[in-house]
């Protein structure tokens, strides 16, 4: 294979493993942001939370893995129905303001509390052997671990669509998004509906706060220090629009990953070139409605 | 005589009484207590307090009372904010920490109209000494490390060609253009400088480092900050298999921070870096601190550079403290005092330099072996003895000014 070939594909499986952590992680947010219009700056939060579940189930307890972001996943999105129904629904009708404020409140509270519990210094998890090392692919290795975020992501990608285009609440959810008073007028329960968006986002948010502790690291500040990042694939993709977060995902995810390995001297500039540039031509995002 | 007489018993009471007077000394501590960086401060705030701890009967019967400030993130705007506070209403006579050279460099005009001396724990942009005759550093300079790298990675770790990646700030630039400087002087070539982005958040160093390992250079030099980037720089190394691939991966210290060591698991092993402390030194200063320190925070808690260069701030605050008798209004007769100050550290044998008021220290070249324990650790490879800041002695760029 031609030297530029194997390079496109390098940024491409990199790119793309990126990406699947970025919609992991934002689709949650998307999805809240769209159905109920609320500002969740506390998304981050949950994520963080996921991260340290992981953590104490690998380190402390010895459970694998795998089963631990799993576990983490539905811990947090429990949990996080508390913090919907005790303090979110609260907010449904304030101003945003008053709703960053909460949320962000939140997160810094989050913060302090990680903080308190695990200490500032970042934490690791121990992988399982084949999670570790490369998979070769005959042309060039890549390292495991991505391989298991692209297939990871691509499996929930799937569960995520058939669950929103072809079963009965993902009708519900899309008809909330696009018309809430309609929706709620021929009888959905749109409140609870919310409810259960919010907690499945949340808990798709421990996945990505997991999946994040081997790429990224994981130190309480995790909590705001991406949100910029999860908000620009939120905004690119469009609020509330499930193929929205994942283009703007791809598109973000594999651009950052080129740009850095193609033009090095510019950095991190890419992301933020390509939310201005989509921004300018679409304000609403890809899917998003004008 | 009788007059002389009265003389001398008001000369004994004053020498008396001035020998009774005990003075509070105010330092203010500007250290990350939150964010990110939060870690780095806690690092050296918890030898700042142990040292006062065993010491403070050293500067009897004046004592010092610290006043601890969050120093905020890698900006220096918040620095700024708390440490003119500090300065105006807190009313302190010393002021130390500074984790970030942005910090460092905002402050640098405000201490000089103010008269207070900044004695720096670990900010090493090269040319912060120069901005003002208030400062004196007991950490490190970039070049303290990267410049004696460019030698050895040439001359003993086979490196004839290096890729040279770094956190795009200050001292990111200090520590690859040092190893440069002596790299090429050595012989070695330089291949690429990639800057990684800012120091606020970790970054996916995937693409960096594919990057770099489809270039196969020899070496990779790696600066990034000394905290959470450190743990992503050696996933990223290890997953990606550079080691096999035959990109060895060299740089200063910051790489393998003693108290994340542990947690960076085989990828590490072979890593080798200049630096001028590790919890392994064998010195007897070192085994003391270590000791201490296991005492006061735990088994599992260690010391780093930035502790041990903590603890050798404030060892020479005491000894300015004790030279001046507790009189530090006067903020240059502190600075003063410090100069050609010379002590045994953690580090080893250590010094202010009289003419730069920076470090003059030992580097060691270390590499990251298993140790017979199981744990990870770190083998002296050859030792540089009184090193300076080689900027300052090759007076380049703004450390000429």
């Amino acid at each position: 294979m031609p030297q530029f070939a194997i390079i496109a594909v390098s940024i491409l499986f990199d790119g793309l493993a990126y990406a699947m952590f970025l919609f992991i992680t934002s689709v949650g947010l998307s999805v809240t942001m769209g159905l109920m219009g609320f500002v969740n700056l506390a998304h981050g939060a949950f994520a963080m939370a996921g991260g340290y579940v992981v953590v104490t189930l690998t380190r402390t307890l010895g459970v694998g893995f795998v089963p631990s972001l799993v576990i983490a996943a539905v811990v947090v999105g429990a949990v996080s129905v508390v913090f919907e129904r005790g303090l979110y629904r609260r907010l449904y009708k304030s101003t945003d303001l008053e709703q960053v404020l909460l949320t962000i409140g939140l997160a810094f509270m989050a913060i302090a509390t990680a903080t308190y519990l695990y200490g500032p210094i970042p934490k690791s998890v121990p992988l399982p052997d084949w999670l570790q090392g490369d998979v070769n692919l005959g042309f060039r290795n890549f390292p495991s671990y991505r391989a298991f975020l692209i297939v990871l992501g691509v499996v929930l990608i799937a569960v995520l669509w058939y669950a929103f285009e072809r079963t009965n609440i993902g009708a519900k959810i899309r008809a909330a998004v696009d018309n809430r008073r309609m929706a709620e007028s021929v009888g959905i329960n749109v409140d609870r509906l919310f409810t259960l968006t919010f907690a499945v986002g949340s808990g798709l948010a421990a996945l990505g706060g997991g999946l994040a502790i081997q790429l990224f690291g994981l130190s309480p500040s995790f909590a705001v220090l991406y949100l910029v990042l999860f908000l620009i694939v939120v905004a690119v993709g469009g609020l509330g629009s499930l193929k929205g977060t994942l283009l703007a995902a791809l598109v973000l995810g594999v651009f950052d990953t080129g740009g850095k390995y193609l033009l090095s001297d510019a950095g991190g500039f890419f992301v933020y070139a390509v939310t201005v540039a989509v921004l300018l031509v679409k304000p609403a995002g890809f899917y998003g409605r004008e | 005589m009788r007059k002389f007489g009265w003389l001398g018993i008001a000369a004994l009471a004053f020498a008396v009484g001035g020998a009774a007077q005990a003075e509070t000394v105010k330092i203010g501590v500007v250290l990350p207590f939150s964010g990110a960086n939060a870690d780095l401060g806690h690092q050296i705030d918890k030898a700042f307090d142990l040292y006062v701890k065993l010491h403070a009967k050293d500067i009897a019967p004046h004592k010092v009372e610290i006043i601890k400030r969050d120093e905020g993130p890698p900006t220096g705007a918040q620095a700024k904010t708390v440490t003119t506070e500090l300065i105006t209403n807190d009313k302190v006579q010393i002021l130390t920490g500074f984790v970030f050279s942005p910090s460092a460099i905002a402050l640098a005009p405000v201490v000089t109209q103010a008269k207070v001396p900044m004695v720096i724990a670990n900010a090493g942009t090269a040319w912060i000494t120069n901005l003002s005759p208030y400062i004196a550093r007991l950490s490190f300079s970039m070049w303290h490390h990267g410049y004696p790298m460019g030698a050895f990675a040439h001359g003993k770790v086979g490196c004839k060609t290096a890729a040279m990646a770094y956190t795009d700030f200050p001292p990111g630039k200090d520590s690859t253009e040092a190893f440069k400087t002596g790299f090429e002087k050595a012989g070695g070539k330089v291949t690429e400088a990639i800057p990684m982005g800012s120091p606020v958040q970790v970054p996916d160093f995937t693409p960096f480092f594919q990057r770099i390992k489809d270039a196969k250079p020899d070496c990779m030099y790696v600066f990034i900050p000394s905290g959470a980037h450190a743990t992503g720089v050696m996933k990223a190394y290890g997953e990606l298999g550079m080691r096999k691939a035959g990109v060895k991966l060299i740089g200063p210290m910051d790489l393998i921070p003693d108290n994340k060591l542990q947690d960076m698991g085989d990828a590490a092993i072979g890593t080798i870096v200049m630096g001028n402390y590790a919890v392994d030194l064998d010195n007897a200063e070192n085994k003391a601190m270590n000791k201490a320190w296991h005492e006061a925070y735990g088994k599992d808690s260690y010391p780093d550079f930035m502790s041990a260069a903590g603890w050798d701030t404030m060892h020479a605050i005491f000894d300015a403290i004790k030279k001046l008798n507790g009189k530090v209004t006067d903020g240059q007769q502190v600075i003063d005092a410090m100069k050609g100050w010379t002590a045994k550290g953690p580090r080893g044998p250590v010094a202010i330099d009289a003419a730069t008021r920076d470090i003059v220290q030992n580097e060691y070249a270390m590499e990251v072996v298993r140790k017979s324990d199981g744990k990870l650790g770190i083998k002296v490879l050859g030792t540089t003895n009184a090193v300076k800041d080689e900027c300052k002695v090759l007076k380049l760029g703004r450390c000429g000014s």
